[in-house]
């Protein structure tokens, strides 16, 4: 039945939005930075990336009201911490960057519906574009990350004789 | 009746190949990661590892591999573009996508079975043209470039041995394929020597108070207001001031989709359909391929009442680049 899951459209209120503002920004980017060192040079290969390095990225989760900071180096990604001009931005909305992470979504089509900003050194997004696509990917579930779901498995962490 | 009409669907990766592969298609077409191929963009393309996997992963599901090695090398170069056929040959691929008639020779004098194809890049769009290269190098298909009727496409089929390919689905060029000269006026990277249109390094997107701008190496093509749906950062499809008059003075974003002439060039004998967008991720190609795999399906059971669904239709529309679908050049009354 999931086969068929689509991912919703769906955007974080915006009263949501001006709270996630005032957030701190470090955490989220912490945890953004530790995943994809994590996977460098297993599932992401360094190779490709060489060209990155040196540059400097900001991620905009539009709805979520966050901005991550982060760079590239020989050692692999760091968080940043001072403001000053990416090298490359990318912006668009939560419900979107799940959709491009689960492959349901292409980044030229988002492109198309004004969804997917790409703003700085195209040519580094298309170099990260391209390098995320050619990787073999353990399939993600997108189903997984719906509402009943994740309510579904929030209850039998809380309720484990609910079980699953 | 001729063999089934084969789909064939691009791939800039190998996720891209097994996904359409898995989803139905009967031709993977691919590129090497250099500038041998129309979509040299940063990143993309096949490794020899990458390549050689994907053919395998092909081949054990009765899907062939195409190689498009359809951009023009220049004397400095051309040692790079005969390498690339003699690893395409090597690699055991299904055929190898020519438009450089010099190659094309080479390809017949020193891989004398390897198949060939004629690339939309060759700009041939008579059966004359077409019959040469079938002559001369032994050309088994010719892709038709998107510039002609539905009655030009038939008379084509009619009058040459050699099978023809026609554009079903994607982007579309302005129509001087192999020719045009926009990419390289504006960037000095041109589709036809470097395989790029438009290359990255030459782009540049920002969110401004008056809408999205799209530059193309400092020269503004197009401003996009708020909702409004955003093309690829070509000049042909840029938005000029012609006689104090600001519109798409060469061509509107608009994708081709021909899914409802299905039957009919099912009926006049085209050997395959071909699907554009190996700059595209694994999700588009996965999504068309699905598509286009049913509706053959469909049509090939029923042609008389084949009709295209809205579920299909909205599908294709939700990936196309601009605004509107066109059947292009195939419904125009006039020649
Ligand atoms: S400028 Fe337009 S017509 Fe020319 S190669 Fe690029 S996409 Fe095709």
């Amino acid at each position: 039945m999931l086969n068929n899951f689509r991912l919703p459209d769906f955007t974080i209120p915006a009263a949501l939005t001006r709270l996630g503002n005032r957030l701190p920004q470090l955490p989220p980017t912490l945890a953004l930075v530790t995943t994809l060192n994590l996977a460098l040079g297993r599932m992401i290969p360094r190779e490709p990336l060489e060209m990155l390095i040196g540059k400097r990225f900001t991620i905009r989760v539009l709805d979520a009201g966050m901005t991550l900071r982060f760079s590239y180096g020989e050692r692999g990604f760091r968080p940043l911490f001072d403001a000053s001009k990416p090298d490359l931005t990318i912006s668009a909305r939560t419900r979107d960057f799940i959709a491009l992470l689960a492959r349901e979504e292409d980044p030229d089509t988002l492109f198309f519906d004004r969804r997917l900003l790409m703003e700085g050194d195209t040519d580094l997004g298309l170099l990260v574009k391209n390098t995320l696509d050619g990787i073999e990917l353990p399939r993600f579930d997108a189903a997984r990350l719906s509402p009943q779901e994740l309510l579904h498995r929030l209850r039998a962490r809380l309720n484990p004789s609910h079980g699953i | 009746m001729s063999a089934p009409l084969e789909l064939v669907c691009p791939a800039g990766g190998l996720p891209a190949l097994k996904t359409a592969v898995d989803h139905g298609a009967n031709c993977v077409y691919t590129g090497f990661r250099d500038a041998t191929n129309a979509r040299n963009f940063t990143g993309l393309n096949f490794d020899d590892a990458s390549i050689k996997q994907g053919i395998a992963y092909a081949h054990q599901r009765g899907v062939k591999v195409l190689v498009a090695l359809n951009t023009f090398p220049l004397t400095d170069n051309w040692l790079q573009w005969t390498a690339a056929v003699d690893k395409a040959a090597a690699f055991g691929v299904d055929a190898v996508i020519l438009a450089d008639p010099g190659l094309m020779e080479y390809a017949r004098r020193n891989h004398p079975k390897l198949r060939l194809h004629l690339s939309v890049q060759g700009s041939a769009t008579n059966y004359e043209a077409i019959n040469f290269y079938h002559q001369h190098f032994g050309i088994q298909r010719a892709v038709l470039p998107r510039v002609l009727s539905m009655a030009q496409v038939e008379h084509v089929v009619k009058n040459t041995p050699v099978e023809i390919e026609v554009f079903g689905f994607g982007g579309l060029c302005v129509m001087v394929e192999g020719r045009c000269a926009l990419s390289a006026y504006t960037t000095g990277t041109s589709p036809n020597c470097q395989g790029a249109c438009s290359p990255g390094k030459a782009v540049r997107y920002e969110e401004t108070p008056a809408g999205m701008e799209t530059r193309l190496n400092g020269i503004l093509i197009d401003r996009f207001g708020q909702g409004e749906r955003a093309g690829y950062p070509t000049l042909c499809k840029g938005r000029f001031e012609v006689d104090d008059e600001t519109y798409y003075a060469i061509e509107e974003p608009a994708s081709l989709n021909t899914l409802e002439l299905l039957p009919e060039l099912m009926r006049i004998g085209v050997s395959a359909i071909k699907i554009e967008g190996r700059q595209r991720s694994p999700a588009y190609v996965t999504q068309v391929t699905r598509v286009w795999r049913d509706a053959i399906d469909t049509c090939r059971r029923d042609p008389e009442h084949f009709k295209p669904t809205a579920a299909w239709m909205a599908e294709l529309n939700k990936v196309s680049e601009g605004k509107s679908a066109t059947l292009g050049a195939y419904n125009r009354p006039w020649k």
